[in-house]
């Protein structure tokens, strides 16, 4: 199973197994990782599981569809490489990923 | 005061619907939500955006959606509070006592919790001096526009709110409109119209920025903003104003006591009742075993949450199970009957 590292804000590093065909957000949630609420569950239309991808992965992952550059405008303290965590959905290319989990989500 | 039997706090579609099951088993209740019009997220998040799973509906839109709610539930003339939020409740014998943000009480017999993920509250900036301009030179909402008349405005943020206000402003206030990427996600027509204004002059668009710090004393007189390439501009301003959607929290509800468990308050199964008896909660806002976050799950959570409600209302009758097909009660309560 890929290994998703999430840093969460207090500095605490998760390295954790997430089953593919699950998203980068449901990986977090599932394993009760602090800081990605995701109140919409998924469907692109809260911000709220908005996570900062470690840059070297940034080419790396699927592009943005539709829609969610609009909602990462909703984002707390979006960035070059903010991307909704709900999005990314994990596979074996993705084995290794680093994301940072910001503060707050809003 | 408002008496009736339940209180329904959130009017989304779970919330509705619970009316509806109310009143067809003949009980009363008024319903409060945060926002101004009814709907929840369906009309908050995605009020064009087809919904494909509602039973029996091949496709409909979150607006349709809810316009088809409130016209099954109007033989009932369900009595909706806006604009309020829930803030207190108190347990007055064998009823409740809830107060809202607008000062409005209700005395029921049980309450049902449809909140979705909790009220919508303005997205903020994620400076912490901001907070102590907020209300006086810095605003998430509009509600007077008069008081920017020959002022500069820094407007921030990329959606339709913040493209209209900057269109509308620039005709009375010298407007700044400052948004952290090139690409806008409000209408087409108003970014053309902005970058339209922007070139003669009448609007000073800023795009890869992003706010970096306010000043001022009282009041605000100017902001800092970062563009991507790190270069910081100050602009005088004499006021900012953040559009950047809305955020839920769970608010007030935090405090009543209820079993929280990851944001969601837990509810049994047989009729969604919470751990404090008479109070229920259904829809997004509920967690139980096999909890599925759909529109029609709520549906059914709030016929049996409705059921619940029952005995705390009318605790010396019995509560029949009928079919609105062949039951005269609920067809003389829909106004049917012939």
């Amino acid at each position: 199973m890929p290994k998703i590292t999430y840093n969460t804000h207090d500095s605490k590093t998760h390295t954790i197994d997430v089953q593919n065909g699950l998203t980068v957000m449901e990986g977090a949630v599932q394993n009760d990782i602090p800081g990605i609420d995701a109140d919409c569950g998924g469907g692109m239309a809260c911000a709220t599981c908005h996570v900062y991808v470690k840059e070297e992965w940034l080419d790396k992952l699927p592009a943005k569809e539709d829609g969610e550059e609009d909602m990462l405008d909703m984002a707390f303290e979006p960035k070059q490489n903010s991307r909704l965590s709900c999005q990314l959905i994990i596979s074996d290319e993705l084995d290794g990923l680093v994301v940072n989990i910001p503060s707050k989500q809003g | 005061m408002n008496k009736t039997d339940v209180l329904i706090i959130g009017a989304g579609p779970t919330g509705l619907f619970c009316a509806h099951q109310l009143g067809i088993i003949g009980l009363s209740c008024e319903i409060v939500d945060n926002l101004d019009k009814a709907g929840g997220q369906c009309i908050e998040l995605y009020p064009d955006k087809p919904i494909y799973d509602i039973p029996a509906v091949p496709e409909c839109t979150g607006e349709e959606l809810t316009n088809n709610l409130l016209q099954q539930i109007k033989p009932f003339n369900v009595k909706t509070h806006l604009n309020e939020r829930v803030e207190e409740l108190k347990k007055v014998e064998n009823r409740w006592h809830v107060k809202t943000s607008g000062n409005q009480e209700f005395d029921v017999a049980s309450i049902v919790i449809a909140g979705g993920v909790g009220s919508f509250e303005p997205r903020k900036f994620p400076l912490k001096e901001c907070e102590k301009f907020e209300g006086s030179s810095l605003f998430y909402s509009i509600k007077d526009k008069t008081v920017f008349k020959d002022k500069t405005i820094s407007i921030f943020g990329g959606g339709d709110s913040a493209l209209d206000w900057a269109i509308e402003l620039s005709n009375t206030s010298k407007v700044n409109l400052v948004h952290r990427r090139d690409g806008f996600s409000g209408a087409e027509s108003s970014v053309q119209k902005v970058k339209e204004l922007d070139e003669q002059g009448k609007l000073n668009l800023y795009t890869k920025c992003q706010i970096d710090s306010v000043s001022g004393d009282k009041n605000i007189n100017s902001v800092k903003i970062k563009h991507d390439n790190g270069e910081v501009k100050e602009l005088k301003t004499d006021y900012v104003l953040g559009f950047f959607g809305l955020i839920m929290q769970l608010g007030p509800i935090l405090n009543w006591g209820l079993n929280i468990d990851k944001k969601k308050i837990t509810v049994n199964t047989e009729n969604f009742e919470t751990n404090i008896d008479g109070i229920f909660a259904i829809g997004d806002i509920c967690s139980y075993p096999g909890k599925l976050k759909l529109i029609l799950s709520g549906f059914h959570e709030g016929a049996l949450a409705a059921r619940g409600c029952f005995k705390y209302a009318k605790p010396d009758e019995k509560l029949r199970f009928e079919f609105t097909t062949t039951s005269k009660a609920a067809q003389e309560r829909l106004g049917v009957k012939k």
